[in-house]
């Protein structure tokens, strides 16, 4: 069975050279120089802010979309509206665009020149390079995986359980609450870790609407291309790590997940 | 429900932060600046603090490229002190109603200091690499920001045109300079910063970068060297304050002016405005410096050499792309 | 449904203001988050008139930038797709130990900043290689960050279609006489492939917006390796905002035209009973 091994020797051989020996090597330098001094590199103030202010915003972000999710699965599978195949391709749209442009339109609408922009910076609103306007990038871009990951579900099981207890006597709060919702749950769990780890990995969308002051709308990524740039490359690679446990902590929460729902 | 709370939460978690940053029992100004001088402000803003006009002043600091952070501030980044690579970028905020129009009539001509083009190449120049000549020879590789970008690499290609004129040559034969030496260049990053960092990265065999880069470079232990060339520019850097901005930020302003903060900056690597420090720092002076009054000024140059379609740079980037294809 | 027969009051007719909800919350949000930034994105790109719009879109500079990542896109995810689907069949029908680990992996490129991806192929195939491997500013080097980037999503896709594919028809096949390869293409392949089909749709999708890993490690020289969301930083850089909408409009729609398309090719799929 030579093919077979050939065929693993491929598939683990591209695996290595293009995700594991890169990540490998970052994780090494970073502690080239020993704990101490990773640690220093990550608790400056900068870092500490930048870490506060990314969990911050994925604290606003995913139950935002979480809650989104569940409403538009709901909508999009159990009410066949027309135009619904049109608002899953709209919901998918933010996982093809291209950060920059999620950037550039937002300034659009909220940046001194924008649609709402002036108005909302005169009356002291400031959404564009502050908190708002970087949660709203955040939200844009990890908009879609709830949805994604509750539509299947939603589809397998079917509404007889949900028609059931209607004749049951039950009001749609209490079916969504004892019935819709236990039985969505991992579909909902899927949904939030991998939004969490989209919200928490952002860079592109939040580079151009964050105004990159330091200390106040930094974020962790930004935190990295900051340190990169200023010629403190020892910096970089640890927050990298910081950021590279995040995603195996997002890993590993997927696979324990799927382990339990099987 | 579980979520809503968590969402409640966050939401005080943002209300509290936003409170935390408005009160904090002191003055806080927000300085927007170009990508270079980060390491020079970040120590000059401490010492502001120590003095009696700065006492209590505290500062939020922003670094990017310069025509980068420009427009940010256009578009609502606020900002109480700006700091820019070149005048045009201060002038974009003046027509948008954001600066003051009188903004360079000071003493210094709204200047906090200077700096010139120069040559970064490899410890020991192993492609002995001296003149503007030199940049064209075959096999250099030349490292260049984006000048649609970078304030930086608009003083090079200024640079690179005004040592033309200085040696001699007419109009027509320095822009015909400037095509040949795009084709040598290999990466254009977005800003002066990036492009350092590409250079030092192992990248090409020249870099063009104001001065004060290179002596960083070298101070932060990267092998490289510099070469001043006989012509170059005089890079002038301006900073100005918004019309909002508190008292506060014109104090920053005269202080970054005055003896102390001038040497910070001369000890960094730029050459001070302030003339009673004139002998203190050793920086060259090369025999055919010039300004950029001598190259016509920035608002013709803006239009002749930057207008996105018709500069002359835009044309040259189109013909260097197309005939490499 | 049920036949048991129902009194007068028919139950689904409390369901209607929970329909109302979640139809209301669903447009309300999207509408706010998604198609007012992108609308107005859109009236931005035509503020100009039309003209203006395809001035903008077919700047040399512009056509440069959107060939280079149409094309390079289109040739990293037929990569993955080979190799992802080579990934997905040893993940599924093979075993080893710490397999379970590497199909964890698989999802790193979802999880990881783009910005740090950039950072690690840099450390590994830049100027300070440890192998001496150097493809930095180079198209290569596009390459390499598409790769990082798009590798999940055929494995993704291929993945349950494997889990649930029948073994009968492939063992007939070989007990037939068929060799391993002509059972994999005539009995497999059809099989697998509107999963590849729709996983690589995706990867292309994503590939033709990324940003974060490109920046730091293609040089991003014009015309020979910027791609189009550079390109259109760049416009924004320049004041250039209308050309910038025209292009970002430009991606948008090709964005929206593959996702529909995978959305087409699903419906086609399970009207085929695929």
């Amino acid at each position: 069975m030579t093919s077979r091994y050939a065929l693993r020797f491929a598939a683990l051989g591209y695996l290595a050279a293009l995700l594991v020996v890169p990540v490998g090597l970052v994780v090494y330098r970073a502690f080239q120089d020993g704990v101490a001094e990773f640690i220093a590199a990550i608790t400056t103030p900068e870092a500490l802010h930048a870490l506060w202010l990314t969990i911050l915003i994925a604290l606003i972000a995913v139950p935002a979309n979480t809650v989104f999710g569940i409403f538009c699965a709901l909508a999009i599978v159990r009410r066949k509206f027309p135009g619904h195949g049109l608002v899953n391709s709209i919901v998918d749209l933010p996982l093809a665009l291209s950060p920059v442009v999620v950037g550039l339109a937002l300034i659009l609408v909220y940046g001194r020149q924008g649609w709402w922009g002036g108005w909302l910076i005169d009356n002291g609103f400031q959404v564009i390079f502050a908190l708002p306007g970087m949660v709203l990038a955040t939200i844009f871009v990890s908009l879609p995986f709830v949805v994604r990951e509750v539509v299947p579900v939603l589809r397998e099981i079917g509404d007889e359980q949900e028609e059931a207890s209607a004749t049951l006597g039950a009001s749609s709060w209490q079916t969504f609450w004892r019935v819709t919702l236990p039985a969505i749950r991992w579909g909902v769990a899927y949904g939030v870790v991998l939004t969490t780890a989209r919200a928490l990995g952002e860079f592109g969308a939040v580079s151009v609407v964050s105004g990159r002051i330091a200390g106040r709308t930094e974020t962790m990524t930004l935190h990295v291309e900051e340190r990169f740039q200023a010629f403190e490359v020892q910096d970089a690679y640890a927050a990298s790590v910081v950021l590279a446990l995040l995603a195996v902590a997002t890993l590993l929460a997927m696979t324990l997940l799927r382990k339990d729902e099987a | 429900m579980r979520f809503l709370i968590l969402a409640a939460l966050a939401l005080t978690l943002v209300g509290c932060g936003g409170v935390s940053e408005a009160g904090s029992g002191g003055d806080k100004l927000t300085l927007v600046a170009y990508s270079t001088p980060r390491e020079a402000y970040a120590q000059l803003t401490k010492d502001f603090a120590k003095t009696d006009a700065g006492e209590g002043v505290s500062f939020d600091e922003s670094y990017g490229g310069s025509g980068e952070q420009s427009r940010a501030v256009e578009q609502g980044l606020p900002a109480d002190v700006v700091a820019f690579s070149l005048a045009p970028d201060v002038d974009r905020l003046v027509e948008s109603g954001q600066v003051a129009e009188t903004w360079a009539d000071d003493a210094h001509k709204g200047m906090v200091t200077s700096s010139v083009v120069v040559f970064a190449v490899r410890k020991g120049n192993p492609k002995g690499i001296k003149t503007w000549d030199d940049l064209v020879k075959d096999g250099v590789e030349v490292i260049e920001p984006n000048p649609f970008t970078s304030g930086g690499a608009r003083w090079n290609v200024m640079a690179a045109y005004g040592a033309q004129k200085k040696l001699g040559k007419s109009h027509e034969e320095s822009v015909e300079y400037l095509r040949e030496l795009f084709k040598h260049v290999s990466v254009q990053d977005k800003s002066a910063r990036e492009s350092l960092q590409t250079f030092t990265g192992g990248k090409g065999d020249v870099l063009l970068a104001y001065e004060n880069e290179a002596i960083l470079a070298q101070e932060k232990g990267e092998d490289l060297d510099y070469v001043v060339p006989d012509q170059t520019i005089l890079i002038e850097n301006p900073v100005a304050v918004t019309k909002d901005a508190p008292d506060q930020a014109a104090s920053f302003l005269d202080y970054i002016r005055a003896e102390e903060a001038q040497r910070v900056f001369g000890k960094a690597g730029y050459r001070p405005v302030n003339e009673a420090l004139a002998d203190e720092f050793q920086f060259p002076m090369p025999s055919g410096l010039f300004t950029i009054a001598d190259v016509g000024g920035w608002d013709k140059v803006q239009k002749t050499f930057f207008d996105r379609e018709d500069g002359i740079m835009a044309g040259i980037q189109r013909e260097v792309g197309g005939a490499l294809e | 449904m049920s036949s048991v027969a129902q009194p007068v009051a028919k139950p689904l007719r409390r369901r209607r203001p929970d329909a109302t909800l979640s139809l209301g919350v669903t447009t309300g949000y999207l509408s706010v988050i998604v198609l007012i930034p992108l609308a107005a994105l859109v009236l931005r790109s035509l503020e100009g008139g039309v003209g203006a719009f395809w001035d903008a879109v077919t700047e040399p500079q512009a056509v440069a930038a959107l060939k280079l990542t149409f094309a390079v896109s289109f040739g990293v995810v037929l990569i993955n797709a080979v190799f992802g689907t080579v990934i997905a069949w040893v993940l599924v029908r093979d075993s080893f130990r710490g397999k379970s680990i590497v199909n964890a992996l698989i999802d790193l490129p979802f999880a990881l900043p783009t910005i740090v991806a950039g950072l690690t192929l840099l450390a590994l195939y830049g100027p300070r290689s440890p192998i001496g491997v150097n493809v930095a500013y180079s198209t290569a080097a596009l390459i390499v960050a598409l790769l990082f980037v798009t590798l999940p999503f055929v494995v993704r896709t291929v993945q349950p279609v494997l889990l649930e594919l029948d073994r009968d028809m492939e063992e007939a096949a070989q007990s037939l006489g068929a060799t391993s390869i002509q059972t994999f293409r005539r009995v497999v392949f059809p099989n697998l492939f509107p999963a590849i089909l729709s996983g690589t749709a995706l990867g292309f999708a994503r590939s033709l917006g990324e940003f974060g890993a490109v920046v730091l490690i293609s040089g991003n020289q014009p015309f020979k390796t910027e791609v189009a969301s550079v390109y259109i930083f760049g416009q924004i850089e320049s004041d250039n905002v209308t050309g910038a909408a025209a292009v970002s409009v430009v991606l948008l729609v090709a964005s929206l035209g593959v996702l529909l398309a995978i959305g087409g090719v699903r419906r086609w799929a399970t009207r085929h009973d695929l």
